[in-house]
């Protein structure tokens, strides 16, 4: 993974609970482009424990004088928006990874509609610059409780294709009317609560829409959970993993190299081989077919956990 | 008339699975004679299905009209050529709301061409079903003058644009809706290989 | 270090020659004295200097000729570049790469100045002296994908990713071993591939297209593939097979060394950043048997992997007809002496 140290430029709450942070070169320069859709993945170094989170970039795709991201403050989670919110000042420096896309548009699409909720709208804002600059058919819907709580209004342009949801108005988004009459070649971007994804593909299915005409960022942020103990076979180590630690954040912290791209269950990068499972895998990837889940052959360390007396690794 | 049971090939050879209905969804279907009877089939699982669908016929002289027509789809429209459907069937797909399922059966050229024309106009290729009837006859691309060789049933063929004598690939375009013909002699100039019949 | 470029024809009375340099960092692609599919990648970060890995995009002594060449196929047959409509912003994040690259890699050839999306491309060894807007195709002669592969060495495919898979979506396709662009066009990695034998029962390709899938902008990859020709000649497509393919059959004991080629493909894999599409430049080097056996160990290693290479696969690439003779010439430099691991010369 290619990272480098960025300087935080700018920190500008947006709401009470989400705030703006922008990075740019120490040195100036230009940062590589990327496309709608892409995050980077920030690494924290919070008390001795090594946090790596990844964070969907809001700023301009096709401008290269910083990275902008929007990060909502998680007080039940495991620390690393916490550590965004309360430790990181103008003038810090931090290292970034280089941008990766998981959840990019699909360019032979004849219109695309964007729906999201919450802080799941931090995707689409870059998706919706890339879509202007191509000058490409598409509307976006955006759902949230109350207009105070809505970060997104400060990143959206005010365009007729831009429609706001608010639930505490009255207003709630139904996934049935925006999916309704699209025309051929339509493809539909999902992200936001678990429900809202299921929710538009449920619809989706029952309107007989192909699967290949929806996307959802699957992003996961690790869970939490009891702690447990893990053996690595290659490395002969065995490891202890904390409640707020993920499998994968206690593999580094041992010192042990193991791939990784998304580190939210998306991507398949650090795809493990489980040579023994004595208790339950809590498997909380959407990479790992359901067969495998059953098998409790591999596991996704970056979001799942166990339970029970023993699990030995291939790594 | 059957359904074709082709051979296992390479990834590109097209396969036709069949036809199963998708309820609740809306349907477009095109048939020429030899895929009339699937349609018919389709009905029978659900009749529901077709009574709401565009049927699209060519007859090709076959007697399979009045029945189709007596299945009572929404719209119901026969032509004599796919040449001649082809402007109704794209005023269809522009009219088409995503969701819509297109049902293709008959020959494997009717299927290319008419899959070819849906995925052009933005319907995703597994919103498509088709099941083959009839003629395997292959529509053929020159891969060297781009001449298109309709109906081929020998192997080796004579390209009817350039003349080059060609061999019957099993890699399929579906942008093109052909397969491609490669020149059979080209190393030794009038050394063709015996001619054979195009298996399934 | 100037480069001299070559005068040189890759067809017809084909005067395409190698210098002793050109020799000297040819890519022989077999790293031992045998040979099988693998996907044999590593990532392209710079290589041995002087050889074909340093750069990003090598320029060596026949550019000039290549680049003349490939104006010719494109003449004859337009269909040789072609680009799907939603391919135009990909193929100016390849023009950016090309760009930038060449210029920083080769300052004495190349030069770019950027302002804004203004920008200015010289290009000194084909006399090209270009002003034009970024992302503004009106203010380039042809599209930025062409635009860019009428200066670059080697043919380019590139390719969308989208529901887990490389599509086929644009390419310049003028020097490639018996695939036909026009033909595959729109095609996934497994359809364009289909016609490879027993690649699929292998699941090469399985693994290849993960690969690919995850390479990341700044982390480009690379491999080597082989085949060969006969006659120094570039334009090996389906298209003009029936005008090439009787060359194949000149072959004798007398001329095999002459005429005989290695072709090796340099292919490199790039994420480009705006578009998120896969760049797959495939770069063609091509070697004489006769000029291939003066390093001793390539053609030591080059007689036993013809030797004992399976029938299907020599029938695949294209030489079968011609093994014998091919086998019987290079053995003649073969003294059953042990070789050295790694592809370079010792």
């Amino acid at each position: 993974m290619t990272a480098r140290q960025l300087r935080v430029a700018a920190v500008e709450p947006l709401t009470p609970l989400v705030t703006r942070f922008r990075f740019e070169c120490p040195e100036g320069g230009s940062l590589p482009l990327f496309s709608g859709g892409a995050h980077v993945v920030v690494e924290m170094p919070d008390d001795g424990v090594l946090r790596r989170n990844a964070y969907s970039l809001i700023s301009d795709p096709m401008d290269g004088s910083g990275y902008d991201i929007a990060v909502r403050r998680e007080d039940a989670g495991r620390g690393g928006s916490r550590f965004m919110h309360t430790r990181v000042a103008v003038g810090d420096l931090l290292r970034i990874g280089a941008p990766v896309n998981l959840f990019a548009l699909d360019l032979t699409a004849r219109k695309h509609v964007l729906i999201a909720g919450g802080i799941g709208i931090t995707p689409f804002v870059s998706q919706l610059k890339q879509l202007q600059r191509l000058q490409l058919p598409f509307e976006l819907h955006y759902a949230a409780r109350s207009r105070a709580e809505a970060a997104g209004l400060r990143l959206l342009p005010d365009l007729p294709q831009v429609h706001l949801h608010l639930s505490g108005e009255g207003k709630r988004i139904d996934p049935a009317v925006i999916l309704q009459g699209q025309p051929l070649g339509t493809h539909v971007y999902t992200c936001g609560p678990q429900a809202l994804i299921d929710r538009v593909a449920e619809v989706a299915a029952q309107k007989g829409w192909p699967r290949a005409a929806l996307h959802a960022e699957a992003f996961l942020a690790p869970p939490t959970g009891a702690p447990f103990t893990v053996t690595l076979a290659r490395s002969g180590l065995k490891i202890e993993v904390s409640p707020h630690q993920s499998l994968l954040e206690a593999i580094e912290a041992a010192g042990v190299d193991a791939p990784w791209l998304c580190r939210g269950g998306a991507c398949g990068q650090c795809e493990t081989e489980v040579i023994a499972c004595h208790g339950r895998i809590d498997h909380h990837d959407h990479w790992l077919s359901d067969s495998d889940h059953a098998a409790n052959t591999k596991i996704m360390p970056c979001v799942s956990r166990f339970q029970g007396a023993e699990l030995i690794l291939d790594r | 008339m059957p359904r074709t049971e082709f051979t296992p090939s390479i990834t590109t050879r097209p396969v036709y699975p069949g036809l199963s209905p998708v309820p609740g969804a809306a349907a477009l279907m095109l048939a020429d004679a030899s895929g009339a009877e699937a349609l018919i089939e389709l009905a029978l699982q659900d009749a529901a299905l077709i009574a709401a669908a565009h049927v699209i016929y060519i007859p090709e002289g076959a007697p399979f009209g009045a029945a189709l027509a007596a299945l009572h789809p929404k719209h119901y429209h026969e032509g004599p050529s796919f040449s001649a459907i082809l402007p109704r069937f794209r005023k269809a797909l522009l009219d088409a709301h995503m969701g819509t399922r297109l049902y293709l059966a008959g020959s494997e050229t009717l299927i290319g061409l008419a899959m070819a024309e849906a995925l052009a106009a933005g319907l995703p290729v597994d919103a498509i079903q088709s099941d083959h009837r009839g003629s395997i006859a292959r529509r053929m691309q020159c891969v060297h003058c781009k001449g298109i060789t309709e109906g081929v049933t020998t192997d080796p063929f004579t390209c009817s644009h350039c003349g080059l004598t060609l061999f019957v690939r099993d890699h399929y375009s579906r942008r093109l809706a052909a397969f491609q013909g490669v020149c059979v002699d080209a190393e030794t100039p009038g050394i063709v290989p015996e001619l054979q019949e195009i298996k399934p | 270090m100037t480069i001299q470029f070559n005068d040189e024809t890759f067809r017809d009375d084909y005067t395409f020659r190698n210098s002793a340099e050109a020799i000297r960092r040819f890519p022989f692609p077999f790293d031992r004295d045998s040979y099988m599919y693998s996907v044999n990648m590593e990532p392209h970060k710079g290589g041995r200097e002087g050889s074909p890995f340093e750069k990003r995009f090598d320029v060596d002594e026949h550019y000039v000729a290549e680049m003349r060449d490939r104006a010719i196929t494109l003449t004859e047959d337009p269909l040789r570049c072609q680009s799907l409509p939603h391919m135009e912003l990909a193929g100016w994040d390849l023009l950016d790469l090309i760009m930038q690259s060449k210029a920083e890699d080769y300052p004495d050839l190349f030069s770019l100045q950027r302002d804004g999306n203004q920008w200015h491309w010289i290009n000194r060894p084909l006399g090209i002296d270009q002003r034009f807007t970024f992302l503004d195709a009106t203010t380039l002669p042809c599209g930025p994908m062409e635009y860019i592969t009428r200066q670059a060495q080697g043919d380019f495919a590139v390719l969308d990713q989208r529901e887990g898979n490389l599509w086929m979506d644009a390419g310049m396709v003028t020097s490639q071993a018996d695939w036909s662009l026009d033909f595959d066009i729109g095609m996934n990695f497994f359809e364009w591939h289909a016609p490879v034998p027993r690649a699929a029962e292998m699941g090469v390709f399985q693994r290849a297209l993960k690969f690919l899938l995850n390479v990341q902008q700044g982390s480009p990859a690379r491999r080597l593939n082989w085949t060969m020709t006969v006659n120094p000649r570039l334009d090996t497509s389906p298209e003009n097979y029936h005008k090439w393919g009787p060359e194949k059959r000149t072959i004798t004991p007398e001329n095999v060394g002459k005429k005989q080629f290695l072709r090796v493909e340099l292919q490199t894999f790039w994420r480009l950043p705006r578009s998120n599409a896969l760049a797959f430049p495939i770069r063609c080097y091509l070697i004489s048997l006769e000029d291939l056996v003066t390093v001793p160990k390539w053609g030591r290693r080059l007689h036993r992997v013809l030797r004992d290479l399976p029938e299907d696969l020599a029938a695949y690439k294209g030489f079968a007809v011609n093994r014998p003779m091919i086998v019987d010439y290079l053995a003649r430099f073969d003294d059953g002496a042990e070789t050295s691991p790694g592809i370079f010369a010792d």
